[in-house]
C-alpha cells in the first residue's frame, strides 16, 4: 500500500473542498473519501487504488433514512447496507432493494459498506485488479487483456474494443429498476442525478465509471414512491449459493391492471459494464398479458443486442431465464 | 522493537518537533494538499496518535496510517486471537465486533476505529468462563485447524442479534463470509443451533 495521509472531514463542506484538490474522482484519484472501506482499502492493498490523502467521511450526518413528502426515501450515503436492507420501509416498499442487498458480500461487509460506496463498488475483472497485466480501465492505453484472456465473468452488454468488465452491484441494479436518483454536492454546490446517468459505458474511457468530479461527494440516494401495486423482486444466480458475485442478475418491478401488464421497470446485473436498465424488455411487457410467452419476448429483447465473449456465451441465455424467471416470480 | 522503528520514531519527533504537525484524531483540513504519494527509501509515514478501546481497556497507540484494525490488534496490542487469512475481506478470518457489530477487521484502518468499542475472542470469554459459543463450539468440535475458529465465533455471536430466521438455511446463509478451509461446516453449525434454540 502507498502512503497516504489520513484525516477527518468535519463537515460535508470540508470533505468537499479536500477532494477538489485532485485532477479526477475516477481511476487514479489523488484523493478518496472513506466510508466503509470494503472496496478502497481492498484496492489500496492491491496497489490498484494509490490516493495520497484519505478523508474519513464517516462522521459526517449521512446516516440516515428519511420518508419524502408525498411518498418516497432519502437515503444517506452512510446508511449500511445491512441497516438499508433490513429497513422496515424498505422492505415494505421496496423489496427488490432489500433482496438485492441481502443477496451482496457477508454479513461482516454489509454491516461495513455504505449507500454511497456501493455506489461507486469497483469491477471484480481479475485483471483490474492485477497490477502485473494491462488493462484500460486501471492504465488507459494499456490494453485489454480479458477481450483474449479469462472472460467468463465479463460483460456481454455495453460493452467496448476497450473494456468488458462487468459491474458488480447488486444493490445499483435494484435501484435502477426503481429509478432512483443520485444527490451530488460538489464545488459548484448540489445536483441530482438519474441513476441511468450516473454510471458511464466504458468506451474509449473505461477508466472513468461515472459523472463523479473532483470534490463531488455523494450524499443521498432518492428513491420515488413505490409504484401503486407493483410488486418487485430480485433473483441472482452465480457459482455458488452464497458470497459470490452475480453471473446474472434481473430487477424487476411490475404491475398488472385485469391481467395486462401496465407497468414494468427492468434491469439486469453481472451481464452489463453498467447496471443495465432494458427499455427493450419493458416495451415489450407494457399492455400485454403477463404470461411465459410474452416473458420469453421481453427476454429475447433484453439481450438481443449481446455481444458475448470466448467464454461468456453462456450468460447470454443464462440472463434470459434469469429475468424470465423473476418476471414470473412478480407475477404470480 | 526494530531499529527501522527506533530510527522511524526518532525522524518523527524531530518533525513534529520542527513544524508541530503532527497528525491525529479529528482536525481541520488544509487544502490542495494532494501531492502525491513520494516513493523510495527517504519516505517514511507520518505516525498518528490514537488511541483504541478494546475488550473495554483503552490503548494509546502511535501507528502508520495504513495499519489496518487487524494489524493494530494483532502487531501492536498482541491480540493475536484474530487471524489474518486472506487480507482482503474474503475469509472471514479477521472478523471483530466494532461496536457490537461484526466487521472484517482486515478491511477497516485502525484509525478509524477511534471512539468505537472494539471486541475480540479474547474479550468474549477466557478458558475458565468460555462464552456460551465458544463452549458450543468445543462440544460440537466446530473446527479442524483452528484457525478460522476465532472469526467464526465473532460472527456467530453477532449473528445472533441480527434479523434472521431459524432455519438451518439462514444460519448457513447468515454464516456464508465465513469460510472453512478444513470444512467443519456441520459441526459449526450444530454450535451455532445449539445456542440459538437453547
Amino acid at each position: 500500500m502507498e502512503l497516504f495521509t489520513y484525516a477527518r472531514a468535519a463537515s460535508p463542506a470540508d470533505a468537499i473542498k479536500a477532494a477538489a484538490a485532485a485532477s479526477t474522482a475516477q481511476q487514479g484519484a489523488e484523493v478518496r473519501f472513506v466510508a466503509g472501506g470494503t472496496t478502497l482499502l481492498d484496492l489500496m492493498k492491491l496497489d490498484v487504488e494509490r490516493p495520497s490523502r484519505v478523508i474519513d467521511i464517516n462522521h459526517l450526518p449521512l446516516a440516515h433514512i428519511e420518508r419524502m413528502p408525498g411518498g418516497g426515501l432519502r437515503i444517506g450515503a452512510l446508511v449500511r447496507n445491512a441497516d438499508l436492507a433490513n429497513h422496515a420501509d424498505v422492505k415494505q416498499g421496496y423489496p427488490v432493494l432489500s433482496q438485492a442487498l441481502l443477496s451482496g458480500a457477508s454479513g461482516q461487509l454489509r454491516n461495513m459498506a455504505t449507500t454511497g460506496g456501493n455506489l461507486l463498488q469497483r469491477t471484480r475483472c481479475v485483471y483490474f485488479r492485477d497490477t502485473d497485466t494491462p488493462c484500460n480501465k486501471r492504465r488507459p492505453g494499456s490494453g485489454c487483456s480479458a477481450i483474449d484472456g479469462f472472460n467468463r465473468t465479463m460483460a456481454v452488454l455495453g460493452t467496448s474494443e476497450q473494456c468488458i468488465a462487468s459491474n458488480p452491484s447488486d444493490m445499483n441494479v435494484a435501484l435502477t429498476a426503481l429509478e432512483a436518483a443520485v444527490v451530488i454536492r460538489g464545488i459548484g454546490g448540489e445536483r441530482q442525478v438519474p441513476i441511468g446517468d450516473f454510471f458511464l459505458l466504458p468506451g474509449d474511457t473505461p477508466d472513468r465509471e461515472t459523472v463523479m468530479m473532483p470534490g463531488d461527494l455523494i450524499t443521498h440516494v432518492i428513491l420515488p414512491p413505490p409504484q401503486d401495486g407493483a410488486r418487485s423482486h430480485y433473483l441472482k444466480l452465480r457459482d455458488r449459493a452464497s458470497y459470490e458475485f452475480a453471473l446474472a442478475s434481473a430487477a424487476v418491478v411490475l404491475a398488472t391492471d385485469k391481467g395486462a401488464i401496465r407497468h414494468a421497470r427492468v434491469a439486469l446485473g453481472g451481464v452489463a459494464t453498467r447496471p443495465w436498465r432494458s427499455p427493450e424488455a419493458e416495451r415489450v411487457l407494457l399492455g400485454k398479458p403477463a404470461t411465459p410467452a410474452t416473458f420469453a419476448a421481453a427476454a429475447a429483447a433484453a439481450l438481443r443486442d449481446a455481444k458475448p465473449q470466448s467464454q461468456n456465451g453462456f450468460k447470454v441465455e443464462l440472463a434470459k431465464r434469469c429475468l424470465i424467471n423473476a418476471l414470473t416470480t412478480v407475477a404470480a | 522493537m526494530t531499529s527501522n522503528e527506533f530510527t522511524r520514531r526518532d525522524m518523527l519527533t524531530v518533525a513534529a518537533a520542527g513544524t508541530g504537525a503532527l497528525a491525529g484524531g479529528s482536525f481541520p483540513m488544509t487544502p490542495a494538499a494532494a501531492a502525491p504519494a513520494k516513493e523510495g527509501p527517504e519516505s517514511m509515514p507520518t505516525l498518528m496518535d490514537l488511541s483504541l478501546s478494546v475488550n473495554g481497556k483503552e490503548h494509546r497507540l502511535s501507528l502508520d496510517p495504513r495499519t489496518t484494525l487487524l494489524d493494530a490488534l494483532r502487531e501492536h496490542l498482541h491480540l493475536t486471537g484474530t487471524k489474518k487469512g486472506c487480507d482482503h475481506g474474503q475469509c472471514g478470518a479477521c472478523t471483530v465486533h466494532v461496536d457490537g457489530r461484526r466487521v472484517n477487521s482486515c478491511l477497516k484502518l485502525a484509525v478509524m476505529a477511534e471512539g468505537a468499542e472494539v471486541t475480540t475472542i479474547e474479550g468474549l470469554g477466557d478458558p475458565d468462563r468460555l462464552h456460551p459459543m465458544q463452549q458450543a463450539f468445543v462440544e460440537h468440535d466446530g473446527y479442524q485447524c483452528g484457525y478460522c475458529t476465532s472469526g467464526q465465533i465473532m460472527s456467530a455471536v453477532a449473528m445472533m442479534k441480527e434479523p434472521w430466521g431459524s432455519d438451518d438455511a439462514d444460519i448457513r446463509e447468515a454464516m456464508s463470509g465465513n469460510i472453512c478451509r478444513c470444512g467443519a461446516y456441520q459441526n459449526i453449525l450444530a454450535a451455532i443451533r445449539q445456542v440459538r434454540h437453547g
